[in-house]
């Protein structure tokens, strides 16, 4: 697949959000800013608490913030309704979540269904049967999540994912309920993914070692993107050599 | 822990649902209560009091001093027949004398002159009795001894001044063959006229009226007191057509309780369904911390008791409230005021919300109590118990117990109660397959209609639960309706604007065709004309009787007087036979008789019963051959005794008719009375009135208490929707994470709201129909139309409410931002 390697599929300018909690103000990310090329792999990385999943859900326009911007494909989100918010995502964001967040009612192949659908798109069975054979469940079709195992699950999100073959695919800690082993497959097989769709991937993870997979790395620290030590070394030496 | 959790918003709904439930209730209670009072004075004013006692000799001071210590009104009336003459002329007259304060309920109407008599809307309202020395009297005495204002009568010993003209009284149907020209004077001339004396025929009414409970209190007081040739009278001994009419009335309105009883029941039982579900993870964190079994029972059933007392106190205050309202709406229709509710219906509220809850409440609680503390590790572990119908059992009991005790009636309960289980059972059943059937048909449809069977499968024990919920309520609903439409039909039907109100008596053979000339002379439609034989019961089969053989009074009083017996060849139409058989055309002059049942239970006779009767000094034996059932409320001319047309044809006959008057037209009433005087004329149309009134309130008050009910409906309906709020934000979230658009979102819903509320729809129509014709045909004795739009009316009620009240109580649920959402859930 080709791509425009500068073309930025997402752009964040001074995102901040506050959480009203009763009696204190709390700030939870201030000062983001933020591009992300088409093609990257990106890492957000830091301590439990310290605002990933928020950002996360603020790039997709599942949450609003106090101030600043997200451009989504060149579209600012947050100026569009929430129906047109939602049509956007439909279109070109793919989700991998922590805790799966499949549709409890519907099967695997209805859970894979279920954004063609709401695109009206008309194969959509096809499609969905061909994903999830890809992802190894091609026996697992009519089962429901309940039927599954964590790790199968997870397939079946994934699969979901990228059915709608999305520009930018954001994963939200994909290994976190998972065995290391299982965690493993899953995470090669979402990079495997990745590659063959050409998707641009934005990762939430606490692990380092999946971070490191990623193109770059974005540390948040107490909701501010702080620099990774070697990035910093790196740059006080090039700002001394000049 | 109560208000932990009423500031996070657990307890809302289940508040909420207990609310509308004991407040549907006490508005339906106070206001029965309420109507009832009212009901029952307005048609007092028939009898002119409250109570009366009737009495053969006078009536010992104490009854006076006992009414006059429970702070009763009272006014005494004498009642004999004696002649009054003017000059030659005379004529034996029904006398009334009368102490100050008759009549206590219901009013006089008066006429200076003849003039005034022919148009009513000049008579006058007495506000006294006649004062001393003076005599009010009737229209037919006036014209037959040819009276005027200040002339001269002598009753007795004395002579009285014609003052006025009794043109209405409202005791008037006391006595309702008493059909001598009537008199009022003033109780003090009574000494003068020298006319009690040993031996004379004379009655002693006490009439008495106040508060309800005075009243009910002096009943209790008075009735072991009564002596032989005493009785007892309140209205609803006296007029068996406002007896069965009010007897209706108050059966419907416990009805509409009752049904909201059901709704409450059903809304509670969803409410707490919820509750628990959010409750499960507390309660595994708990266990997992080892909190024993009954820590977490007495732990929520503290709380339970605490929110079902606040909640019901709010629901009695909101039912007080709503019944204000109502009366302030129905303050023009009857004329009395509404009279102070009891607190009863308060009481009764506060024991049936706590009763209610807890018998739908304590099961599923009893269940949470053995979570698995494992569910701390597995989330997917649910309840080992808590989805299964049969938690609802002790509920369902308890709703029996109550329903025996509100409905008054047993046999109106038991029918009640067996329809609904009933109905839950064959619902269920029904239910259960129904589910499973579309399900396994969503893979033939697509989109919205995909979603909305998906999501009926995943919640199928959910869905179940609600579906028989919504569709008894929708029954309930459906059944009054159907009842509601059929009694005020029934009604209304009964009392025509034209029924007759005008009775004819005494006209001989040699006057019929004279008669049908009069008619004929006013384009006056000839109304049908009955024979009439008087005779008076002596013998059943071998036992002689005589009004000493009865204690009960109402059997004495038959005994005592003349039955008046009838001919017929067919059985009269609004007649019908309920024991043994009609005689057939060539049994005509066979000694057989049909008697009335009533009539026939009072006197203890059975089919097959020899009944000997006095006529004009012969014996006439005849066998009871059937027993029918005569609709009184009709005022058409009935006879208790009926026999084929030859038996009674050489006994002395006199014809009886009866027909429709305008108040316009007395001129011709007392031209009738002027060419026939020796017709007894008996005017109902006041007694008619009074019940078309009746009516017409009783009608209007069932409309709005049925309102109360759909109010309750609707919270079944909410607390249905909101059961299930919980997993809809979810659905949301991932909807809206994948790119649904709101439309798309309600779509789905609206499909499963649509099949749930269609499903449950068409179970309430079933159900109703059934229901209803048991009710109505058994409980009610009406005749029960079937209406097959009823099918309809409950699928559309079931689709469209649902749908309606699904979107709108969804609606909030789109609005959530879906990360919050997720967030939540991992």
């Amino acid at each position: 697949m080709v791509q425009n390697i500068k073309q930025p599929i997402l752009r964040v300018n001074s995102i901040r959000k506050q959480v009203n909690t009763g009696e204190i103000q709390l700030t939870i990310l201030q000062n983001i800013n933020l591009v992300v090329n088409a093609g990257e792999a990106v890492a957000i990385v830091g301590a439990s608490g310290s605002g990933k999943s928020t950002l996360l859900g603020l790039l997709a326009g599942l949450d609003i913030p106090t101030e600043g911007k997200v451009y989504l494909d060149g579209v600012d989100i947050f100026s569009l309704d929430e129906d047109d918010r939602a049509v956007l995502r439909g279109k070109v964001l793919g989700f991998v979540f922590q805790s799966f967040q499949l549709l409890p009612a519907l099967t695997a192949i209805e859970n894979v269904m279920l954004p063609l659908e709401l695109l009206g798109i008309r194969n959509a069975e096809a499609t969905s049967k061909q994903l999830l054979m890809r992802v190894g469940l091609e026996k697992r079709l009519k089962h429901y999540p309940k039927q599954l195992s964590g790790g199968e699950q997870q397939r079946v999100a994934i699969a979901r994912a990228f059915a709608t073959d999305p520009k930018l695919l954001l994963a939200d800690e994909p290994t976190g309920n998972l065995d290391s082993v299982t965690g493993t497959q899953i995470i090669e097989l979402m990079f495997e993914l990745n590659r063959e769709h050409g998707t641009t991937l934005v990762l939430v993870t606490h692990d380092e070692a999946i971070s490191k997979r990623c193109s770059r790395q974005i540390r948040l620290a107490s909701g501010q993107i702080v620099q990774a030590p070697e990035q910093a070394f790196l740059e006080r030496a090039q700002g001394a050599a000049n | 822990m109560l208000s932990r959790d009423w500031r996070a918003g657990e307890l809302h709904v289940l508040t909420l649902a207990l609310v509308i439930a004991v407040g549907g209730m006490t508005t339906v209670g106070f206001f029965s209560d309420r109507v009832q009072l009212a009901l029952s004075q307005e048609s007092n004013q028939l009898l002119g009091a409250d109570l009366l006692i009737i009495s053969d000799h006078p009536l010992s001071a104490h009854y006076v001093d006992e009414a006059t210590r429970v702070g009763l009104k009272i006014s005494s009336v004498t009642k004999f027949h004696s002649m009054i003459s003017n000059g030659d002329d005379n004529m034996l007259a029904d006398i009334k004398a009368v102490t100050a304060g008759y009549p206590l309920r219901g009013k006089l109407h008066l006429a200076i002159n003849m003039a005034q008599i022919l148009s009513p809307e000049k008579t006058q309202v007495a506000d006294s009795i006649p004062e001393r020395g003076v005599v009010w009297v009737d229209e037919k005495l006036m014209i037959r001894l040819g009276l005027k204002q200040g002339d001269m009568v002598d009753i007795g010993a004395t002579q009285l001044t014609v003052a006025a003209l009794i043109m209405r009284e409202p005791d008037y149907s006391v006595g309702f063959m008493a059909v001598h020209p009537r008199v009022l004077i003033n109780a003090a001339d009574l000494p003068a006229t020298g006319l009690i004396q040993q031996g004379s025929r004379i009655k002693y009414h006490l009439m008495l009226a106040g508060e309800v409970d005075a009243i009910e209190k002096y009943r209790e007081w008075v009735l072991p007191q009564l002596l032989h040739g005493q009785q007892l009278e309140g209205i609803r001994d006296a007029r068996p057509e406002i007896k069965s009419a009010l007897e209706r009335a108050e059966k419907f309105l416990s009805l509409a309780a009752l049904a909201s009883v059901v709704l409450a029941a059903a809304a509670i039982a969803l409410a707490v369904r919820r509750f628990t579900q959010r409750h499960l993870d507390g309660c595994a964190v708990m266990r997992s911390m080892g909190a024993r079994q009954s820590t977490l029972l007495s732990l929520y059933l503290y709380y339970f008791i605490a929110m079902g007392i606040m909640a019901s106190i709010l629901g009695c205050l909101f039912g007080f409230g709503a019944q204000e309202f109502l009366t302030y709406w129905l303050s023009g229709l009857v004329e009395a005021g509404l009279p102070w509710p009891s607190w009863l219906p308060a009481i009764h509220g506060m024991l049936v919300g706590m009763v209610l809850l807890l018998g739908f409440a304590l099961p599923p609680l009893l269940n949470l109590r053995s979570v698995p503390a494992l569910r701390v590790l597995r989330r997917d572990i649910g309840l080992p118990n808590a989805q299964s119908l049969s938690a609802y059992a002790l509920g369902t009991i308890v709703l029996s117990l109550l329903f025996l005790w509100k409905a008054n009636d047993v046999r109106l309960g038991f029918y009640i109660i067996s329809g609904f289980i009933a109905a839950v059972m064959i619902f269920g059943l029904f239910g259960f397959f129904l589910v499973k059937l579309l399900s396994g048909m969503r893979h033939q449809t697509g989109g919205a209609w995909r979603y909305g069977l998906a999501s009926i499968q995943r919640r199928s024990i959910s869905s179940l639960v609600q579906t028989i919920a919504l569709g008894l309520g929708i029954m309930a609903l459906l059944v009054l309706s159907l009842i509601r439409d059929d009694l005020v039909r029934e009604w209304q039907g009964s009392l025509p604007p034209d029924v007759p109100n005008q009775f004819l008596v005494n006209i001989q053979a040699d006057q019929l065709l004279l008669l049908e000339d009069f008619f004929n002379q006013y384009n006056i439609e000839q109304p049908p004309v009955f024979p009439m034989v008087r005779g008076r019961l002596i013998q059943i089969n071998d036992k002689v009787i005589s009004a000493e053989t009865f204690s009960n009074p109402h059997a004495e009083q038959l005994v005592r007087r003349e039955f008046n017996m009838s001919w017929a060849n067919d059985l009269p139409h609004d007649n019908k036979i309920v024991a043994g058989e009609w005689w057939e055309n060539e049994d005509t002059d066979k000694a057989v008789i049909s008697i009335e049942e009533g009539v026939a239970k009072t006197l203890g006779i059975r089919l097959g019963d020899q009944l000997h009767y006095d006529v004009a000094g012969s014996t006439l034996t005849a066998t009871v051959t059937s027993m029918r059932k005569v609709d009184w409320d009709t005022f058409q001319v009935n006879f208790f005794v009926v026999t084929p047309p030859r038996l009674l044809e050489n006994y002395p006959v006199s014809y009886i008719t009866s027909f429709h008057m305008q108040p316009s037209q007395n001129h011709i009433m007392h031209e009738l009375v002027r060419t026939f005087p020796n017709f007894l004329v008996i005017d109902v149309a006041i007694v008619i009135e009074q019940v078309q009134a009746m009516i017409a309130q009783v009608s209007k008050a069932i409309e709005f208490v049925f309102l109360f009910t759909l109010l309750a409906g609707f919270a079944v309906l909410y607390a249905a929707i909101v059961s299930t709020q919980d997993e809809r934000i979810y659905e949301a979230a991932i909807f809206r994470t994948l790119g649904a658009k709101k439309k798309q979102l309600t779509r789905a819903w609206a499909a499963e709201f649509a099949i749930l509320g269609g499903l449950a729809g068409i179970f309430a129509a079933a159900g109703a129909s059934i229901l209803g014709f048991v009710i109505g045909h058994y409980a009610l004795n009406l005749d029960y139309t079937f209406n097959p739009w009823i099918w309809l009316t409950g699928f559309l009620t079931g689709v469209i409410g649902v749908t309606i009240a699904g979107l709108i109580g969804t609606r909030s649920t789109l609005s959530t931002p879906p990360l919050l959402t997720l967030r939540k859930v991992s």
